[in-house]
């Protein structure tokens, strides 16, 4: 007779591996004390629930935390790639199908996944219990696991009937291969199947506190909160805390929220978020020309990557510093494969590295990542570097080329020898300048670096001309774009309307999002800029839990979230003010 | 017995005995003679895509004579070896309507789909390869199988919807593994013994389906309908478990050979040439076993980033920065990548056409549909852009052809291609690419 199992058996149960490492530190705590908001009144305090696509590296934190890394890194996640939507592929799973090849993907890990789980090396640490034979049912040991894997693929406790269900799978398939552990592992594999798994569905509930509005669920809200800042799944704390109804009440869930922010974890979460603002899943396929760039290997370009992540992480997560700052600081991290690129002497390993005060590099704009994923394989792209800029760090949309393009004054002339030269052909064609002229101002003040992001001072014998112009700010060399960026308006906004974005898990609206997400601005702001006070702001926020049932109208009218700086009357205003420039220039 | 009667899973008892499910025997899986294999079993017929990126240079890739025995200008000279087993289909149009022309977009969406996209991130309807393996794609493994030259996992031309794409292959070994790997039923075996798991998978997923159906309550349009793909994929995976239970029969052109050494990424004309055919070759051993038939071959995205050594601009950017020569009519650079593309279409079919199966070669038993994304991509046109198929789908299609279109639908080619493989399709595309009218002319 099947028992259903009860918080006894639970506590039977190993730790999976990656909690043990991430201890509570009271000392990280402390950094976001006083950082609670004010409560602001503000219409359409909600978001949207959405049923997201569990991406590649969510499903291997998944399988991680259930059974362990090595598990999880003996396949290869089966998900789908996300289309970026509105800046982030996180977006893109809000929205994301599964078609029948990736099914059989998914079923195909499944089988590896639970045949390791049950295997002789893993087994007797990763269940609870032994069966009284091997080679027949044990309902009560199946029943023990899998309720306890249950819960944690699920994301919430299993109900009876569906526990009931599974140890029947179980006991049915060892009666068929006379086997406890392959049946084990054939119900732990309809578990892995299941669309719950695969999709995370925000489920939500009446708000008791406030008739007439809807909130998550405690458990959707859990996994909302962890997948936010942690790019995984709930751990069995968090479970534990939306099972006791504490993330709905304010003291609880700032409790859970800190621990979340106070745990190691946050790192790889808040790495997750960058290397999907920044576009680097661009690495994944990246490659120069070694015929041109014969210092640039595989190795080079995944440093690059690495190198702007490890910036990232110590300015705003170890040294807590001012987001903006991340676009002039000198402080970085090399690595031996990085060092001739950037004309350093190597070191072993990665070791901090400031940029001597003379050096041109400040900012992640002159790191190696920026410039070579903006780049072609075989030359610079002054219109990829600003487009990048644009699209990526200022929330801004670069519009599509026009189709209709006369591109007869744009074949090569022999004679010019730089970019700035090459390009000037769109300033003068008002149906190219509209364009080239957001991208290009900003993308030729860094073409003193190659394609492969290394230093020069002039191309093809011609000294390089880098001043610039970035939204009315002018400037004549590189410090001077790195501040520009630092100081631009949309700069801290870009950040907040993302973070909101992927922690919401999908893209936000011009038409609900405005007010909130200007709320969310502000405070940043007066946090002066610093990264785990808004992310604190907004994992405790009432929108970040409430619900706003209502259909969205359709997910193109959704996406009108971008500030976009170029309507025609703008393009205009630019392609006139420019034209008007290089005349008098002349 | 209570738990028995909450096992509503269980269809039937396993007993160790081995399952068989008949598989309907369709007149679309045998070819025009009704020839088979040695073994008796039909011939399948397989339907497969092959992609190329930014199209053509006019004046040296469009033949002047039309029919057979068309002569093969510059860009296209390389084609000889392979002329009597394709048609090349030019002057035929994609019309965008009220669209927008969406440079390296619109094209290849229109020629996959039938429907002019409205935006970059618009996708719509589904593409010809799914749609074609809805029909013919349900007796194998692998319902269709893509894979992609460039290395890069994002580049595919197939979906189910425009949120569902079918990820490509982008690592031959990895494609290895996948197609010939733990799962593999080698059909020329000796033994076969069904997996009793397979049984209790199939079983298990009867539960999966009921348990999650609840889930659906309080979602919105999209978020069913993507639930419901979700399921049509778990009952296509219940159709895939039938098959592990069914002794496949013999094929004796299926020959597995060893795994292949992964290559580096990059885009170097040579380095994508390689991955090309040694994808290449690993499709149509998965054809031979008969592991899909349905195949999707990319050779480069529509932004074609490939380089050419010695040169500093990339596919793309040549196309739009490099002056048209006079005398050799072309941009010269630009057209050393299409005629790279043209040599790697012809390795392609002649790989096809090699690869010996009954009395003829798995190109006798298939129709290949080869398209791009522009005609002149210079400027992003799309009007007269070219088309070429392959193969004779089991003796039903007459090749070696040159057809001008005289500017009707290029969805023609696609439709004619549906109907090749058995779906009963009145007509195709939508607005101006609608078409009810088969090219006729290719048709034996």
């Amino acid at each position: 007779m099947f028992t259903p199992i009860n918080s006894t058996l639970r506590a039977l149960l190993p730790e999976p591996k990656l909690l043990k490492a991430a201890a509570f530190s009271l000392a990280a705590l402390s950094l976001f004390a006083g950082c609670q908001p004010e409560v602001v009144e503000i219409e359409n305090n909600a978001s949207v629930a959405r049923t997201r696509l569990l991406t590649g590296e969510q499903y291997a934190n998944t399988i991680a935390q259930a059974f362990g890394e090595d598990i999880s890194e003996s396949i290869l996640p089966p998900m789908p790639l996300m289309a970026r939507t509105d800046g982030l592929l996180a977006s893109g799973a809000a929205f994301a199908g599964v078609t029948s090849d990736q099914i059989s993907q998914i079923q195909l890990s499944a089988a590896s996944v639970a045949s390791q789980v049950v295997d002789e090396e893993h087994r007797d640490f990763l269940l609870p219990c032994k069966p009284e034979s091997e080679t027949s049912v044990d309902p009560v040991c199946a029943g023990q696991f899998l309720a306890e894997a249950g819960e944690l693929l699920y994301r919430r406790p299993l109900t009876e009937s569906r526990l009931a269900e599974l140890v029947d799978i179980a006991d049915y398939a060892a009666q068929q291969t006379e086997n406890f552990y392959d049946g084990l592992a054939l119900a732990l594999e309809a578990i892995l199947l299941s669309p719950e798994v695969v999709f995370v569905v925000d489920q939500y509930e009446p708000d008791p506190y406030n008739p007439g509005s809807q909130r998550l669920d405690s458990y959707s809200l859990a996994s909302r909160l962890s997948f936010f800042l942690w790019n995984a799944p709930p751990d069995p704390a968090l479970l534990a805390a939306a099972k006791n109804g504490d993330l709905h009440s304010e003291e609880g869930l700032e409790k859970a929220v800190n621990r979340l922010l106070g745990s190691p974890r946050l790192e790889a979460g808040m790495r997750a978020f960058f290397d999907d603002m920044l576009a680097f899943d661009d690495f994944n396929s990246l490659a120069k020309d070694p015929l041109v760039y014969p210092m640039v290997t595989g190795a080079t370009l995944a440093d690059a990557r690495e190198q702007t992540l490890r910036t990232i992480i110590d300015h705003l997560l170890t040294q807590d510093a001012d987001y903006r700052d991340l676009f002039v600081t000198k402080k970085t991290f090399m690595s031996m494969p990085l060092a001739p690129v950037y004309g350093i002497p190597a070191s072993d390993g990665w070791v901090p590295y400031e940029f001597p005060a003379e050096s041109p590099r400040m900012g992640l704009l002159t790191h190696v990542s920026f410039l070579a994923a903006n780049s072609h394989s075989v030359r610079s792209s002054p219109t990829l570097r600003g487009k990048a800029l644009r699209e990526l760090m200022l929330c801004q949309n670069v519009p599509e080329p026009p189709p209709d393009v006369d591109f007869l004054g744009l074949e090569e002339d022999e004679n010019a020898k730089t970019a700035r030269e090459r390009l000037n052909v769109h300033n003068k064609n008002p149906s190219c300048a509209g364009c080239h002229l957001i991208t290009d101002p900003m993308g030729l003040s860094l073409e003193n670096f190659d394609g492969a992001g290394r230093f020069r001072e002039t191309e093809n014998g011609a000294i390089l001309d880098i001043a610039g112009e970035l939204d009315g700010v002018f400037y004549d060399d590189i410090s001077g774009l790195a501040t520009a960026m630092r100081n631009h308006p949309k700069l801290s906004s870009c950040l907040v309307n993302r973070l909101y974005a992927y922690g919401t898990g999908g893209p936000v609206s011009l038409r609900d999002d405005r007010d909130i997400l200007k709320e969310f601005e502000n405070r940043f702001v007066e946090a002066q800029y610093k990264l785990p006070a808004l992310l604190k702001d907004l994992a405790t926020s009432t929108a970040f839990s409430a619900i706003r049932t209502q259909e969205p109208e359709n997910k193109e009218a959704e996406l009108a979230s971008t500030d976009n700086p170029t309507t025609p009357e703008q393009i205009d205003t630019i392609v006139q003010n420019t034209l008007a420039s290089t005349e008098s220039e002349q | 017995m209570s738990k028995m009667s909450r096992r509503r899973f269980l269809k039937g008892t396993l007993n160790g005995g081995a399952i068989t499910v008949g598989l309907p025997l369709l007149n679309v899986f045998l070819n025009e003679n009704g020839s088979a294999l040695a073994s008796g079993a039909p011939i399948p017929l397989r339907f497969g895509t092959w992609s190329w990126g930014l199209g053509m240079s006019k004046e040296i890739f469009v033949p002047k004579k039309t029919g057979p025995n068309f002569d093969l200008p510059p860009e296209i000279a390389s084609l000889a070896p392979v002329q009597k087993h394709i048609n090349l289909y030019t002057n035929y149009n994609v019309f965008k309507d009220d669209a927008p022309n969406l440079c390296h977009h619109s094209g290849w969406v229109v020629l996959r789909s039938g429907i002019a996209p409205m935006t970059r991130a618009n996708r719509p309807g589904e593409t010809i390869d799914v749609s074609v393996a809805r029909k013919i794609g349900n007796a194998t493994r692998f319902r269709s199988l893509s894979a992609t030259a460039t290395g890069d996992v994002r580049d595919s031309f197939s979906y189910e919807g425009g949120n569902s794409v079918n990820s490509p292959e982008w690592s031959p070994l990895r494609f290895y593994e996948r197609l010939f790997g733990e799962d593999f039923q080698d059909p020329n075996a000796q033994t076969f013994k069904p997996d009793p798991r397979v049984m209790v998978r199939k079983s298990a997923l009867s539960a999966v389906q009921e348990d999650a159906k609840k889930l659906q309550k309080n979602l919105g349009m999209e978020d069913r309908a993507r639930l419901d793909q979700y399921f049509t994929g778990l009952r296509d995976l219940e159709r895939r478990f039938d098959l592990q239970l069914t002794k496949p029969d013999p094929r004796e052109a299926c020959i597995v050979g060893g795994a292949p050494s992964d290559l580096p990424s990059g885009l170097d004309a040579d380095l994508v040439q390689k991955r090309h055919r040694m994808m290449t070759d690993l499709m149509l051993m998965a054809l031979a076993c008969d592991q899909t038939r349905v195949f999707n071959m990319f050779y480069a995205s529509a932004f074609s980033a490939t380089t050419k050594p010695g040169y500093d601009k990339p596919h793309h950017t040549a196309t739009h920065e490099e002056a048209v020569d006079p005398a050799q009519k072309c941009q010269p650079n630009t057209s050393w990548y299409t005629r790279r593309a043209m040599e790697e279409w012809g390795y392609y079919v002649q790989a096809l056409a090699n690869f010996k199966e009954g009395d003829g070669s798995l190109l006798d038993n298939s129709f290949i549909y080869a398209t791009t994304d522009q005609s002149f991509a210079k400027i992003h046109g799309i009007d007269g852009i070219p088309m070429f198929s392959a193969g004779t789908a089991g003796g039903r299609v007459k090749t070696g052809i040159h057809l001008d279109g005289n500017d009707s639908p290029a969805c023609r080619l696609g439709l004619t291609a549906q109907r090749l493989m058995g779906l009963d399709l009145e007509s195709w595309g939508t607005k101006s690419n609608n078409t009810s009218s088969e090219i006729s002319e290719i048709l034996v």
